[in-house]
């Protein structure tokens, strides 16, 4: 099966989720040599060879001063040249913002077949079959892919793990692609987030607070352990509504989704929408004083008590630990 | 101008997903349903553009069954001028692109100058749709949008993405957007809308009348959800209560490195 993987990369970074889209499509491959990937940017041949070991024999660079910052227009055109250049009839590629805002244009480009955000993937003869998380967890999906003549798949990170198996040499080959001419959608500017935290949806560890923080500047003593244990910090609906977090920060059904290692829920009660964002977490710590608190029924560890008092607590004790 | 705006029914935020007996669909029949929240952004914008121009049309677009109806009826009483719903009879496995194809028709037998939709549907999470319409038409997309400013026929418009990094493009009419909650603040109806949005025109049209073979768009149907189930149930955890806080902290901490090896 001739597979294409988008590996995404901003500012010259390789997204660590582009090595798990890599390992996957491997899988799907069967051989380095059916795999091949694509880089899209400014000056970014040299990051090829870190997918070298990931099973790809080829990866298509398309590179150019039009590429510096992500356009969706000049992006689905590189990324169309290279699926039509290695003959793919699957795509992969992982559910980040750039992610998710290219597969369906293309889907619609090839007259494909889509599956998103997928949790888990196979092969069912030569067509994809997967798991796709629904009602942001709340349920799970098989989604089944059929007559296309290009699927188009993309995989929430953190989810599988990225394997160098060796295999894959990783050859550079150049693609020359033109940014679209006449094209009527011009990037003026891509604006650096204040925050030098992954974001909620890459995050490894997470620690949120919900209403019982009072105020904005409350949030301060999650910042404080977060700077502790490189957390990122997020928000429950009720907090953001009642404007002591931005929206950016809300974690739950109408906000993010996330999948960290860690989670720990400060003065959360844990409504169903909230839950169902942050139910994956591999570890659930939760800290209320209410004890009939639904956020107690997810967590693998519990505290009940003030939150004031345990998260001052808890970053001193993590200094401790990680000193 | 003419802005379309595409609008989906889901499923309260507050629902709980309730999975049939075989696992073929989920039961509807306790869950209340709602314009999906990230549309009425999308609404929201439209009803700005024109009162800021001073003219045009807002027409909210569904592709759906009956019970729709209402919730554009909800978006008439906010301020639109005209409901447009196209009847899924037969199609209601439809996967996104299909969906797609049937907007991006009405779109054009609109004679649309813009569309307007939520960033993504909270049922399905997939942030397909609107982007898919663009692609479609042959427009430009931005999807996430946070900030829209139009200056005679180009946008200045904001995109969200990781790390609170915000992506600000240029885009020449017509296009598709895709709102997000920071774009604005939905107004609600007064009462006198929705006086009047009972008596605002409503077209329902079969796919048929806006020129879509509603049976070759169902045997093209390329991706299908064959089963639902229950994400599995977390074993109870450790919750420690009425300790001293250093106390229980000290447990915490030492199973989060000794058994959940995380820290």
């Amino acid at each position: 099966m001739k597979v294409l993987v988008f590996i995404e990369q901003r500012d010259g970074k390789i997204k660590s989720s582009a090595f798990e889209a890599l390992t996957i499509g491997a899988k799907l491959a069967g051989s380095a040599a059916d795999c091949a990937a694509v880089i899209v940017g400014s000056g970014v041949e040299s990051l090829a060879a870190q997918a070298k070991g990931f099973g790809c024999d080829t990866v298509h660079v398309v590179d150019g001063s039009d590429f510096k910052n992500y356009n969706p227009a000049n992006y689905c055109a590189a990324v169309e040249a290279a699926i039509k250049g290695h003959g793919a009839k699957v795509v992969v590629g992982t559910a980040s913002p750039m992610g998710r805002d290219i597969f369906p244009r293309l889907a619609a480009r090839f007259d494909g077949a889509i599956a998103t955000d997928l949790v888990e993937i196979s092969m069912n003869g030569n067509n994809v079959q997967g798991i796709k998380p629904m009602y942001a967890g709340k349920c799970l999906a098989n989604v089944a892919l059929q007559n296309a003549p290009v699927q188009f798949v993309t995989i929430r990170p953190n989810v599988f793990k990225a394997e160098n198996t060796g295999a894959g040499a990783a050859n550079v080959s150049k693609l020359t692609v033109s940014a679209v001419s006449g094209s009527r959608i011009k990037t003026i500017e891509v604006r650096k987030g204040k925050s030098e935290k992954a974001d909620l949806t890459e995050a490894h560890v997470i620690i949120s607070g919900g209403r019982a923080l009072g105020n904005a500047e409350n949030f301060k003593i999650l910042h404080a352990c977060s700077d502790v244990i490189g957390a990122t910090v997020g928000a429950s609906r009720a907090a953001v509504d009642s404007g002591y977090a931005s929206h950016d920060m809300q974690v739950g059904q109408t906000g993010k989704t996330v999948n960290p290692s860690l989670y720990i829920a400060c003065g959360i009660s844990g409504s169903i929408q909230h839950m169902a964002g942050m139910r994956t977490s591999k570890v659930i710590v939760a800290v209320n004083t209410d004890p009939e608190a639904p956020i107690f029924k997810v967590a693998t560890y519990g505290i009940v008590g003030d939150l004031f008092k345990v998260v001052p607590e808890l970053t001193e004790k993590f200094k401790k630990l990680l000193s | 101008m003419k802005i379309l705006v595409l609008l989906k029914q889901t499923p309260d935020t507050e629902t709980k997903i309730k999975i049939s007996g075989d696992g073929s669909k989920i039961e509807s029949g306790d869950v209340k349903y709602i314009i999906n929240p990230y549309d009425e952004f999308a609404i929201e914008e439209a009803l700005k553009i024109k009162e800021k121009a001073g003219a045009g049309e807002v027409v909210i677009c569904s592709f759906g069954n009956d019970s729709i109806k209402e919730l554009i009826v909800k978006g008439l009483a906010m301020g639109a001028d005209r409901g447009l719903l196209i009847n899924n009879e037969g199609l209601e496995n439809a996967d996104s692109l299909t969906i797609a194809k049937v907007l991006a028709a009405a779109a054009k037998s609109e004679n649309a100058e813009l569309i307007f939709c939520g960033k993504q549907a909270i049922d399905d999470d997939n942030m397909h749709v609107g982007i898919m319409v663009a692609e479609l038409m042959n427009w430009p997309h931005v999807n996430v949008l946070s900030s829209f400013a139009l200056n005679g026929k180009t946008a200045r418009v904001e995109r969200e993405v990781e790390g609170g990094q915000v992506e600000v493009y240029d885009v020449e009419l017509p296009a598709v957007f895709g709102a997000n909650k920071s774009l604005n603040t939905p107004r609600y109806a007064s009462l006198p809308g929705i006086m009047k949005a009972k008596k605002k025109p409503f077209d329902l049209k079969k796919p048929g009348d806006i020129g879509v073979d509603a049976g070759a768009l169902k045997s093209g149907i390329k991706s299908v959800i064959t089963g639902y189930r229950n994400p599995p149930e977390k074993p109870a955890g450790k919750v420690f209560k009425d300790e001293d806080v250093s106390v229980m902290v000290e447990k915490v901490v030492k199973l989060l490195r000794e058994e959940a090896k995380i820290i």
